[in-house]
């Protein structure tokens, strides 16, 4: 990834239509003052947090994860131990080293107040922070930007294109996105495009060719992706890479959303190995690119991911899973006190409506932990105007370093 | 069926259904179309340069690098050229994307690419566009010998077709100089654009046709209208021509005048266009009886292309089948844009159109854009289609509820397997993706 210039950024706004801040790009990131940095990691499509962030010591673990179930420590593709319950997944390899210097944290069983199995609606209210359904169209981390406006305007950032809806709001942002032509599509796009060409006499023919062309094959999809522009698990890292320059700038934006698809693992998902293994490993080099790039600026930067909802426990009929609840969050940086998972164990005991890991830690907590003890953000503004609806839960203490 | 046919009217006579306008159009979609032809295109945005005022600039700039070659100079210009062409394809394609009788704009893309004039020659590159407002535009619901006299007489195609250097060997300056005829003009006028290949004519009718319009050229900065149609009558050929059996005695620019109304009343070009116009608007391969219909009311009328478009919508193997024709890389572009109501900034739509192989006005050849399917599929081109409907969906500002999009957009045609992965899309933008890409979307 070549360095970032100034232009390139400059330039990229103009095209990306956040042109609010095209008249005073150097006026707005200049008025940043702190050196704290929040990033954003939505993990669209339900990451499958028990695979994640296994809880190998739980009792019920390896009987309701079944083929899923990772192997322990040490085996062939086992999992790496985190504490005395929980091990990372083997893909995660890469953040590894963030938990032992105590750069990254898990919150785990991590949910919203809503019940939903909807992608759209769950991920609406991700990032309105609501607790229901509405029209209304900002989101939660525009509404915390409009705090930090008052005086210390700190530009947020979209990172790979539109501004997605949790950055959506009055106070004006800005989207960057790699230069150059057309994004090869992801290979979960093209795994649910693939059934719809295939009784197309025209189309199925030339689509099955031109995948057969990638080096995609109907039992690897996910593999073979080669690198450059995509959506695919590959593409995150160079992405992530360049937001972390971005944000490593001096006069660079504070706050920086990024996503990253492919978790909706319905088919195959794979245990160790497989398509959820390459997406795992492409999100941990990603985060790992990022922190790179940002250099001394990592000291002083959280970066938070969240999904919609986790997955169910135990294995469908196609050696997936299927839409579930509660999920694990990964919190990294050098303001976070890692080395740890925050939160409280729900067990495997007893699920939710049989089948799901059950809500422990309203993921708005950690959120509100962050604005408050990260940006320094007012309990009170944030109950008001940031998470209305989740007055009464109390920010997740201990995961800021003081 | 008046779902059908309302599918169709918004679809293959329009680009697209936007949300309501299937149930706007299902009282009477042929009475829409048709409403629509009452009038003449509207004019694109009143801010676009004249060709003349391109090709004047570009006279300029071409004689002030013979005087003084200017690195900053010329790379300005191309700036400048570059910059029009960004502002043409915004204009061009936001006003299929927003104009409430949008077959009229898909008649000026079906016209513009029979008569095409492409970039792929560069020096046309400034005014490739103007050429379709200023010569297609004004006569989409006219008639067809004047869009044709318009076409052959406007600057860009003279240029693109090489007749502006066309020097008749006895003229006073062919006699002057060793230089001679381009048939270029004359063979497309009559493979292309009036006879078609198989219309009877010979190179001997091609050769006379060139002839005759010897001196058909562009005026220079210092001449009347520059950088407009400017006939040389130095560089016209003298004498009688005959062509397709019928003698034009010599006339000096009026011969061309005539022989073009010629071809426009000839049979041949009847037909010639009456099935590219029931290939477009009907199926690749369409019925021989509707194109005979159409090419009956294009001679009794004298090529009046409003009866004539209206005559295509009276074919009620129009209306028979819906999804009959692939969308082209282009349609497809502005569909998605309709649909949505998100038109992507020029430079990303072009950058988009160039990756799908479908730059505007850069046809491979004279013969314009392929009409059929079998043109547009290749592996390679639909993993391409794919990649754009991903990458368009994810520039969305604001990704609409896919489900509520994809029902919106074809009523009750989608299958329900297309809506259900819809409904299932790990993500709006995934969901809006799967509707642009699925293969109902893929066609009109």
């Amino acid at each position: 990834m070549p360095m970032l210039r100034r232009r390139d950024l400059v330039h990229l706004l103009a095209g990306s239509g956040a042109v609010a801040v095209l008249g005073l790009p150097g006026a707005v990131f200049a008025a940043a003052p702190g050196e704290r940095r929040l990033v954003v990691v939505l993990l669209r499509g339900a990451l499958d947090g028990l695979a994640a962030v296994a809880p190998l010591a739980d009792p019920h673990y390896a009987a309701t994860r079944g083929a899923l179930a990772l192997a322990p420590p040490g085996a062939p593709d086992g999992c790496l131990a985190l504490d005395a319950t929980f091990a990372l997944h083997p893909a995660l390899a890469p953040l590894s080293p963030y938990w032992q210097r105590g750069e990254l944290a898990v919150v785990h069983a991590a949910g919203n107040g809503y019940r939903t199995r909807s992608h759209f609606d769950a991920q609406d209210l991700m990032e309105t922070g609501l607790s229901a359904k509405t029209r209304t169209s900002d989101g939660w981390l525009n509404r915390a930007l409009a705090l930090l406006a008052r005086g210390e305007r700190r530009l947020g950032l979209a990172v790979g294109g539109a501004v997605p809806l949790i950055l959506r709001g009055p106070v004006p942002v800005a989207s960057w996105e790699p230069p150059g032509g057309l994004h090869q599509a992801s290979p979960e796009f093209l795994a649910a495009l693939a059934p719809l060409y295939r009784s197309d006499a025209l189309l199925g023919p030339a689509l099955a060719g031109g995948l057969k062309a990638q080096n995609f094959s109907a039992a690897v999809l996910g593999g073979g992706m080669a690198g450059g522009r995509g959506f695919g698990p590959k593409n995150f890292a160079p992405l992530a890479e360049a937001a972390g320059k971005l944000l490593a700038a001096e006069d660079g934006p504070r706050i920086a959303v990024l996503e990253m698809g492919g978790w909706d693992t319905h088919v195959n998902q794979g245990a160790g190995a497989g398509r959820l293994a390459q997406n795992l490993a492409g999100y941990a080099d990603g985060l790992d690119a990022l922190a790179k790039a940002m250099g001394p600026a990592w000291k002083t930067t959280a970066l938070v991911a969240v999904t919609e909802f986790g997955r169910t426990v135990a294995v469908n009929g196609n050696n997936g899973t299927d839409h579930g609840t509660a999920s694990a969050m990964l919190i990294l940086g050098g303001a976070i006190r890692g080395g740890r998972v925050h939160g409280d164990w729900p067990g495997l005991a007893r699920l939710q409506d049989d089948r799901d890991l059950r809500v422990a830690t309203d993921s708005r907590r950690v959120m509100k932990a962050l604005l408050r003890d990260h940006l320094g953000l007012d309990l009170g503004d944030i109950d008001r105007r940031v998470f209305p609806d989740a007055a009464g839960l109390k920010p997740l203490d201990g995961l800021v370093r003081a | 069926m008046p779902d059908t046919a309302a599918l169709i009217a918004a679809t293959r006579l329009g680009f697209a259904a936007r949300p309501g306008d299937l149930a706007d159009l299902s009282r009477d979609p042929r009475g829409w179309a048709l409403a629509q032809l009452a009038r003449p295109a509207p004019p694109l945005s009143a801010a676009l340069p004249s060709a003349a005022s391109m090709i004047v600039a570009e006279f300029e700039m071409r004689r002030d690098q013979r005087a003084r070659p200017d690195e900053a100079a010329k790379r300005q210009f191309n700036e400048r050229v570059q910059a029009v062409y960004l502002a043409e394809i915004g204009a061009r394609v936001g006003a299929a994307v927003g104009s409430p009788m949008p077959l009229l704009e898909r008649l000026c893309h079906f016209w513009s690419n029979h008569f095409t004039v492409s970039i792929q020659r560069p020096a046309v590159r400034g005014f490739a566009a103007a050429f379709e407002r200023e010569a297609i535009r004004p006569h989409v619901t006219g008639r067809f010998a004047d869009m044709l006299l318009a076409a052959a007489r406007h600057p860009a195609m003279l240029l693109y077709l090489d007749n502006a250097v066309s020097i008749g060997p006895d003229s006073p300056v062919g006699r002057r100089r060793d230089k001679g005829l381009n048939e270029n003009l004359g063979r497309e006028l009559l493979e292309l654009h009036t006879l078609g290949v198989d219309g009877g004519y010979s190179q001997r009718d091609v050769e006379a046709l060139a002839r005759i319009l010897t001196g058909w050229s562009v005026a220079r900065p210092q001449e009347p209208s520059p950088g407009g149609f400017f006939f040389r009558p130095m560089v016209h050929e003298p004498g009688a021509k005959m062509l397709l059996g019928r003698s034009f005695p010599e006339a000096g620019y009026g011969e061309g005048e005539a022989a073009l109304r010629m071809l426009a009343a000839h049979p041949a070009t009847a037909r010639h266009v009456a099935r590219k116009l029931a290939r477009h608007f009907i199926a690749d391969d369409p019925p021989p009886d509707s194109v005979e219909r159409i090419a009956r009311v294009f001679r009794d009328t004298g090529g009046d292309l409003r009866r004539v478009s209206a005559a295509v919508l009276g074919e009620d193997a129009l209306w028979r089948t819906p999804f009959a024709k692939l969308r082209m890389p282009g349609e497809m572009v502005i569909a998605a844009c309709r649909v949505t109501g998100f038109t992507p900034p020029p430079p990303m739509l072009v950058g988009g159109l160039r990756q799908l192989d479908q730059l505007p006005f850069a046809a491979p050849s004279p013969a314009g854009w392929p009409d059929t399917a079998a043109d547009w599929v290749s592996p390679e081109a639909v993993l391409r289609r794919a990649d754009w409907c991903q990458s368009f969906a994810q520039r969305l500002p604001e990704p609409p509820d896919p489900v509520e999009l994809a029902q919106a957009s074809f009523g009750a045609a989608l299958s329900e397997e297309t809506l259900q992965a819809i409904r299932r899309a790990p993500s709006r933008r995934l969901g809006v993706a799967l509707l642009l890409a699925s293969p109902h979307f893929q066609r009109r």
